[in-house]
């Protein structure tokens, strides 16, 4: 955007097409996208492509929305932050109201057409994330308390869940695993981006745990839910939905997980300081692929199954 | 006759405009193909014990 038109907008307080979309989370909204592919297309018994097409549409619509509504809620926190401030909401851009109304309106939209297009398990799911997420961690935990993260990392961890579901109209040991892997994951990808994101919450007074409890607490919280993820992470390849090259792919993501989080926690702030964080920044990026490359093998083992390669 | 040069406010107006008209249009296919998809997937099919009650009510 040019620095002309952004005055013009500041003027004329109308918001352009990418900023309503931008209301969306559409970052957030790829990963959910992805996620809930993979627990679509990971379970067992056949669905309609275009069933199947739609009803990751209407999840990521149902995560878009709970994500406009976390706008809404957070706009004066958002406008503390750096890495949020430029969000349409505090930027002026969009009002707050539209916000509201975009995010009510969607996730109606998205849960009964989810419910329509695939089964009433997986739309209840998907009423539920949503909920979670706008209600249980933006509403109430995030500026309650520094175990927002924890609790509130549920709400991500879902859509393979309600994948899932789609495919099976039910619950499973498997979208249990998927769902956990997310959940435990959440903590030490999120305290990682908070050990170099710090002032950020703190000007916002959001209780972040870096906050409330300082950097040596959070450092050891890095480590211990990552030791805790492990068994998670691994523990999966053995169900239906692993198998060798799962985890051929979780033993080596977990080895340097673990090391990553290890070397996190035997620093202190002094050496944080002097290499400007790299550490936590060079785990953070590593958390990302983590995730990424997890749920990647979990494809790979479903698309390799017809052809006698993926499974036990 | 002169043309006024378009305002960058009527630009964004018109895609915003274009955009809610794709989005609007993408959903439309969406719920034809997903229709499609259940009709001819049988999940419209009404269930057999429902046809027998129907086909008896008609005749009775």
């Amino acid at each position: 955007m040019s620095d002309t038109s952004f005055d013009t907008q500041l003027q004329t307080g109308e918001a352009g097409f990418g900023d309503y979309f931008a209301l969306l989370k559409p970052r957030v909204m790829s990963l959910v996208v992805f996620t809930a592919a993979v627990g679509l297309l990971a379970a067992p018994g056949a669905v309609h492509p275009v069933v199947a097409l739609a009803s990751v549409l209407f999840i990521a619509v149902g995560a878009g929305a709970s994500g406009a509504l976390n706008m809404w809620w957070d706009a004066d926190i958002d406008a503390v932050m750096k890495r949020t401030a430029r969000r349409p909401v505090p930027a002026g851009v969009v009002n707050a109201q539209e916000a509201l109304a975009i995010g009510a309106t969607l996730s109606v939209m998205a849960v009964v057409m989810l419910a329509l297009a695939s089964n009433f398990v997986a739309a209840g799911l998907l009423a539920f994330t949503i909920f979670f997420y706008a209600v249980v961690y933006t509403m109430w935990l995030k500026r309650w308390t520094p175990q927002n993260i924890v609790i509130g990392g549920a709400a991500g961890a879902f859509p393979p869940m309600i994948g899932w579901a789609v495919a099976t109209g039910g619950v499973s040991v498997e979208s249990v695993l998927m769902f956990a892997l997310i959940f435990m994951w959440t903590p030490p990808h999120f305290w990682a981006l908070c050990l170099f994101m710090n002032s950020d919450y703190e000007n916002a007074g959001v209780p972040m745990l870096t906050v409330t409890h300082g950097r040596r607490v959070t450092r050891r919280h890095v480590l211990a839910y990552t030791v805790v993820l492990v068994p998670v992470s691994v523990g999966a390849a053995f169900t239906a939905i692993g198998g060798p090259i799962y985890l051929s792919v979780a033993l080596v993501l977990n080895a340097l997980f673990l090391k990553g989080a290890f070397d996190i926690w035997r620093r202190d702030e002094a050496q944080a300081e002097a290499d400007k964080y790299r550490v936590e920044k060079r785990f953070f990026a590593l958390s990302l692929l983590y995730l990424f490359v997890h749920f990647g093998a979990i494809l790979a083992e479903a698309a390799l199954a017809p052809l006698g390669f993926g499974g036990w | 006759m002169s043309f006024r040069e378009q305002h960058e406010l009527h630009k964004r107006r018109s895609g915003l405009n274009i955009g809610v008209g794709l989005v609007l249009a993408a959903f439309i296919v969406l719920i034809f193909g997903l229709t499609v998809a259940k009709v001819t997937g049988g999940d419209m099919q009404m269930p057999s014990s429902e046809q027998v009650g129907a086909t008896s009510d008609g005749n009775g």
